[in-house]
């Protein structure tokens, strides 16, 4: 998805950004410094699961720091971003002090930029790119706090636009799955007149948002604000309905579905298939996170029981990796691990994530990989081996490829095991389709550009396409799926 | 929201419900289950669906009271919802006509079973089945049993009712009487692994449905993972029936006991908690 650059330089020329632009002068804007988010501080934090610990920027904050833009002709930040958000007209919106027309500006590309401001991995994406980092050598202008508090403004100001829908067609289209890619391609969907319902296998609607992401880094209900207003634009949510199982793909068209998006995730958890891996108190991040963001397992009036450990070790170095460490933590760990393969640099997590695990005193043994397990009578991990690792040539992935060190083990007393070293994609649905084509990874292969797949009526995007990516390049899915659905339908 | 209809007591702690479910109703094949949670704080827990009546949009289930979800469930009356029930899952049961079929169930095992012995009598075969409990309270849907059966044969621990023994004597009895081309045994894992070990030494294809601790039942998580021919494999996808003589039982009772303290706990509370309700004036 892209923007034109030819849209991109009309708007930038108009009259109210030419005149924020002579307003200051660029030698003062780059003697701004970057804004620090305001933190719930570690040592209250780690004692609270529900908190969120980004604060947010005031509304001074937030206008200091979009002053630091300096509306670059050629804005390579767009270049950045997976939606191509037109992301200095939503800064200098700020700048100028109209908030509303920010977030109306994100939402013209991204269907859930509260989300996105609060998870998108923005120091590889668009701040990567920013004027400040490539030619300045400075920090980046903070884009992804700034596209939260737009859409944290305007949630709050309680003046939020439900998108306008077009008259009803009466199609009836179905999405598998309500993970944010899902959700995407409903909304566009909506306002293009179609009846959509969303069917979610859980139940709960929302997907990684809801399960996965814990409480303290999105809040679910930033979530349930925006699965309300899709509700307001007339999309109808079932939950407890695995498509393939409680009805099939058939029975659904004969209900009179005349498309289908398929954004079903990842759900698979990864195993390391190592000596000892099933004694009890090892448990996947899928598990271990499950049991408390979408089950409540860390307050008392949840039935659903959650091991607590003393002594925990994590196994991985990606964001969910990170967000079960600090899980582990807030549950009273007295001790919590990071067990990486290999060093810092090459962690898949958010930078933000890392350093608030390590303020909130999370250890960080990389270069590390477990080897087997051990546990105590009853079957309960005790102890775990653990090997150095080196770093050779660049794999297929352009990581440095890790390496044992022979002879190198040494062992951990542990007392609880999070596995999170990745996922695959979630089966259901093509075990259920025999006609759709799927990688050799379990992946549904789609045509890149329609993200139309083997089946002409069926769609398909996010994690079920590209095995584990993130929640940005999903929404980006479901949103280009939306719009050649729309034209597959209507030229039918 | 699932809508009870009927409910009938086996036993003292044997509960069969009849539910509200029409896609499922219509959609299940037997060998499937269901996850359900009672209440908004309950916890997702699964029940084999013992049958159906897709005319009526209605599935059975049968739940012993073990803890405190179980407890909440069997608490139910009709006319109140499940407030979340999602199915079937679980690969069905893979049935055909093979000869004869020995199917074990022990305890509330007998009530899934009861499914996979009538698709097996209507493929063809000829069905013996060794239901087994600890005392004759404990024996369920003996009549349903035996409506799909070619012969019965009940087992009691304490010799209350039918014959005295485990399932396996009764088992063994049939082996060495007729020859068996298949069996299928259900009910606690600890029976489930000596009934391995006797078909083993007969050399008899066998089937186990395991009952292990879910989640999510859709392959999401891995709590349900138990190891089978040296591999680990998840009970609610690439289950829940396996080659029981491929299974790793002494794991699976190991894993099952994963969450005893923290369930104890659980449970011990529930139960405070309504007895301090049936205090109250
Ligand atoms: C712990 C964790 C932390 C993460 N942190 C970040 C982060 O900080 N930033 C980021 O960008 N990304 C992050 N990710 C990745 C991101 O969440 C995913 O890439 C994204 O959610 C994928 O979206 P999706 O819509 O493809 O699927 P999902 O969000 O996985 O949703 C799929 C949904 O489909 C349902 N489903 C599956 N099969 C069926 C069926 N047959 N019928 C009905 N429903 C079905 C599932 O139950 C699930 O709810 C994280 C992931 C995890 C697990
Ligand atoms: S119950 Fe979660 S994967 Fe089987």
């Amino acid at each position: 998805m892209s923007i034109d650059p030819e849209t991109i330089k009309k708007e930038r020329s108009a009259g109210w950004r030419e005149e924020l632009r002579s307003k200051t002068k660029n030698k003062d804007r780059v003697a701004i410094e970057r804004v620090h988010m305001p933190e719930l501080e570690a040592e209250i934090r780690v004692h609270h699961q529900d908190r969120e610990v980004n604060r947010g920027l005031t509304l001074a904050q937030a206008t200091l720091e979009a002053t630091r833009c300096m509306d670059c002709v050629t804005p390579t930040c767009i270049e950045g971003c997976p939606v191509s958000i037109n992301i200095p007209k939503f800064i200098k919106y700020i700048e100028s002090g109209d908030i509303l027309s920010a977030a109306s500006t994100l939402k013209e590309t991204n269907a859930l930029p509260a989300v996105c401001g609060r998870v998108c991995p923005q120091e590889k994406q668009c701040e990567s790119r920013c004027f400040y980092v490539e030619k300045l050598k400075k920090p980046p202008v903070a884009i992804g706090y700034l596209e939260r508090f737009a859409a944290d403004y305007e949630r709050e100001s309680g003046s939020c636009n439900i998108p306008e829908t077009l008259p009803p067609n009466g199609i009836k289209v179905a999405t598998v799955g309500s993970g944010p890619a899902a959700l995407a391609f409903a909304g566009d969907m909506a306002k293009y007149g179609y009846d959509v319902t969303v069917f979610e296998a859980l139940h709960e609607i929302g997907g990684v948002l809801k399960y996965g992401i814990p409480e303290f880094r999105l809040p679910n209900a930033i979530v349930d604000f925006e699965l309300e207003n899709l509700r307001k634009m007339g999309v109808k949510f079932v939950t407890n309905f695995i498509v393939g199982r409680t009805a099939t793909f058939d029975d659904l068209k004969e209900q009179g579905f005349k498309g289908f998006f398929i954004g079903s995730g990842a759900g698979l958890p990864r195993f390391m298939e190592i000596p000892g891996e099933n004694f009890n108190g090892i448990l996947s991040s899928n598990e271990y996170l499950t049991r408390v963001n979408l089950m409540g397992a860390h307050s008392d009036d949840s039935d659903t029981p959650i091991l607590r450990g003393k002594n925990v070790a994590v196994i991985g170095g990606g964001n969910t990796a990170m967000d079960s460490v600090r899980t582990a933590l807030r549950l009273g760990a007295e001790r919590a691990i990071i067990i990486y393969r290999r060093s810092e640099v090459e962690m898949p997590a958010r930078v933000e994530e890392v350093k608030h695990a390590k303020e909130e005193g999370v250890e960080f043994m990389t270069l590390c990989n477990p080897v087997e397990y051990f546990a105590d009578k009853n079957g309960r991990v005790n102890r775990m081996r653990v090997v150095r690792m080196g770093l050779g040539e660049p794999d297929a992935s352009g990581r440095r490829r890790p390496m044992v060190i022979e002879g190198s083990e040494f062992d951990l007393d542990v007392d609880l095991v999070i596995v999170a070293v990745g996922v695959s994609p979630n089966p259901l649905v093509p075990a259920s389709l025999p006609g759709l084509n799927v990688s050799r990874w379990g992946t549904i292969i789609v045509d890149e550009d329609k993200m139309q797949t083997s089946i002409p009526e069926m769609f398909a995007g996010g994690d079920i396409v590209r095995g584990g990516a993130t929640v940005i390049l999903a929404m980006g899915d479901g949103r280009r799926a939306a719009e050649h659905m729309h034209s597959f339908l209507m030229t039918k | 929201m699932n809508k009870i209809v009927e409910k009938e007591y086996f036993s003292e702690k044997v509960v069969k419900i009849v539910v509200e479910a029409p896609e499922i109703a219509r959609s299940r094949k037997a060998g499937n289950f269901v996850i359900l949670r009672v209440g908004e704080k309950g916890e997702r827990f699964p029940l084999t669906i013992a049958g159906a009546d897709p005319e009526k949009g209605t599935i059975i289930l049968v739940v012993q009271t073990v803890g405190v979800s179980s407890s909440k469930l069997a608490a139910l009356q009709p006319g109140d919802f499940i407030t979340d029930l999602v199915g079937p899952l679980g690969k069905a049961t893979h049935v055909e006509k093979k000869g004869t079929i020995l199917a074990a169930g022990g305890g509330v095992g007998i009530a899934p079973m009861l499914p996979i012995v009538e698709a097996f009598k209507k493929a063809g075969n000829r069905v013996v089945s060794v239901i087994a409990a600890r005392s004759r309270d404990l024996i369920i849907l003996e009549e349903q049993i035996r409506e799909w059966s070619d012969d019965v044969i009940v087992m009691t621990d304490d010799g209350s009712y039918g014959r005295q023994g485990l399932v396996t004597t009764g088992m063994e009895e049939v082996i060495l009487r007729e020859k068996v081309d298949e069996c299928i045994v259900i009910g606690p894992a600890i029976m489930m692994k000596f009934a391995a070990l006797l078909t083993k030494k007969y050399n008899i294809p066998t089937l186990a449905s395991l009952n292990t601790i879910m989640v999510d039942g859709t392959g999401m998580c891995g709590a349900c993972r138990v190891t089978v021919g040296g591999k680990t494999r998840f009970t609610c996808v690439d289950g829940p029936e396996f080659d029981a003589h491929q299974i790793d039982f002494d794991e699976m009772l190991m894993r099952l006991g994963g969450y005893r303290n923290e369930e104890k706990q659980a449970f011990d509370n529930y139960v405070h908690q309504c007895q301090c309700q049936k205090e109250k004036p």
